[in-house]
């Protein structure tokens, strides 16, 4: 029974980081950007809903809804402070700036909170379901839950909205998309705050399983939820989902062998993938015909 | 409808189109044809906002669109078919051409695309496939469909025949003669001279960023200097 209890726990932490990867791939997907201060907006999430509950005492849901709009409101603002004005510069440019805005979030939420550890409140009850000899907690449940609704609701906005189209259109190819009619500049606006409203989600769920909040906190699962779209195919929304859950399950095996190992074999998953899919599991290369 | 005076266009230090003036009237085809490099391709950009000119106006409809963001123009009802066709390759045909309607009342996407139907059978039969696996010529009928979702006043028109077979060039500028009778105003960019000006109401020749030349097609389809460069002979 541990083997489905670690698969359990494995799909429920690959659910969180497949949210995360959402926000990676669609950026990258339309900005053609590496987003790295993504896993920073999840930590400035969690300290929101952390002061929301804890200090103010407030309903979680309350709480959630908060880092919600501050992250989308931080996300597009990052974008056009930090990514917008370097739109024809090199990407080296806007990698390195992504950087730079990453240590700049952790840095400005250490002056702001401290470097102590704050204690995450779940804000999910405590507590499994009442089955017999398997453990599922109403964490996992929630997270996984929260997973497929999210993938449910963005592969329909992308494949049936007007809004969603655009999106696409400007992903494949910009100046077209611009002799369409389409607003660039707000499509990848709009990019950002939809990734920026998961981070903050996924903000919620991660931390309700893994409390301790430092200003550093978004930075691992902000890495590994990058491997773990590059891994699906960087670009893919399916992708981003696959990558997401099987890092999760490798994760957690891999802790179950032995806890030092585990981002080592995480690492060493996406090594490989690369060396024999370049494009990663679901990413695709279409051949333009002539 | 659309006039162009004196534009000049750079590419970093590179002077590519030199005080280029020419109209379009209202319901003509006009064609600018050169060699590869002439600027043709330049011009067209700088009409629809992607490039900059930095002297001279571009006028649409009487409005000065010199500064109108890419994105707007179409609003305007200009639409360009860019050179290389530049489908969305990961859309459906369908999709595509719900791309060209962006800007325009969702009442009226249901209409033009049963006109764009109607106007080429093949994309009907294909709507429901993602752009990439067309053929070169139903990507350009794609492109064109697309352009013409917008409802456009002005169909700009950059080297549709472009890779294509000489059967599907045919089919692509009967297309054209099609959408002019029918009262489309269309400027055609085009390497393929011959083709261009048997179309063409008017045609303007554009040497290394200059317009050397300019008249009505017939004429300059049977001009000794259009022949020795553009024609072969």
């Amino acid at each position: 029974m541990s083997f489905l209890n670690n698969l359990i726990t494995g799909i429920s932490l690959g659910s969180v980081y497949a949210i995360i990867a959402l926000g990676y791939t669609m950026v990258y997907g339309i900005a053609k950007m590496l987003n790295f201060a993504h896993g920073d907006v999840i930590m400035v999430g969690a300290y929101m809903i952390f002061f929301a509950t804890g200090s103010f005492g407030l309903n979680p849901i309350v709480g959630i809804l908060l880092a919600v709009v501050v992250c989308t409101v931080l996300g597009v603002v990052i974008e056009g402070l930090a990514y917008k004005p370097l739109r024809q510069a090199s990407s080296l440019a806007v990698l390195i700036t992504a950087i730079g805005v990453s240590y700049f979030l952790q840095n400005a939420a250490l002056l702001l909170w401290g470097a102590d550890p704050k204690v995450f409140t779940s804000v999910i009850p405590e507590g499994s379901l009442p089955i017999e000899g398997v453990n599922i907690t109403y964490v996992s449940l929630v997270t996984v839950l929260a997973c497929i609704v999210i993938m449910l609701a963005l592969t329909w906005f992308t494949s049936k909205t007007k809004m969603g189209k655009a999106m696409r259109a400007c992903s494949e190819d910009k100046a077209a998309a611009q002799l369409m009619g389409i607003n660039v500049n707000r499509t990848i606006s709009m990019t950002f705050a939809i990734g920026s409203a998961l981070a903050a989600i996924a903000s919620a769920l991660l931390f309700s399983s893994y409390k301790n909040l430092i200003p550093t906190s978004g930075s691992l699962p902000g890495i590994k939820a990058f491997t773990a779209a590059v891994f699906g195919g960087i670009g893919s929304i399916p992708g981003a989902m696959l990558g997401g859950i099987l890092l999760g399950i490798i994760e957690t095996f891999a802790k179950v062998i032995n806890t030092n190992i585990s981002d080592a074999v995480v690492f060493a998953v996406l090594i490989i993938v690369l060396l024999v899919k370049p494009a990663g599991l679901l990413g695709k290369t279409v051949r333009e015909k002539v | 409808m659309l006039k162009v005076n004196n534009i000049n266009v750079y590419y970093g230090a590179i002077h590519a189109i030199k005080d280029v003036s020419f109209e379009v009237n209202d319901g003509e085809v006009v064609t600018l044809i050169g060699a590869n490099g002439a600027g043709k391709s330049t011009t067209l950009q700088t009409i629809s906002g992607l490039l900059r000119s930095r002297t001279g106006s571009i006028e649409f409809m009487g409005k000065d669109i010199g500064s109108v963001p890419p994105d707007k123009l179409v609003a305007h009802g200009l639409a360009q078919v860019p050179e290389g066709r530049r489908v969305f390759l990961q859309m459906t045909v369908e999709e595509n051409l719900e791309m060209g309607a962006f800007t325009q009342p969702n009442s009226t996407i249901a209409p033009n695309m049963e006109k764009v139907y109607a106007q080429f059978p093949r994309l009907k039969e294909r709507r429901r496939q993602v752009a990439g696996t067309l053929s070169g010529g139903e990507q350009q009928m794609l492109a064109m469909g697309r352009a013409l979702m917008s409802n456009p006043k002005l169909l700009m028109l950059d080297e549709p025949s472009m890779g294509l077979a000489p059967i599907l060039v045919e089919q692509i500028f009967d297309i054209i003669k099609q959408l002019h009778q029918a009262g489309t105003t269309i400027l055609l960019v085009e390497q393929n001279a011959q083709m261009a000006l048997s179309v063409a109401d008017r045609g303007y020749v554009l040497e290394t960023g200059r317009v050397t030349l300019s008249g009505p097609g017939k004429e300059l389809l049977a001009d000794e200097a259009v022949k020795k460069a553009y024609l072969g002979g």
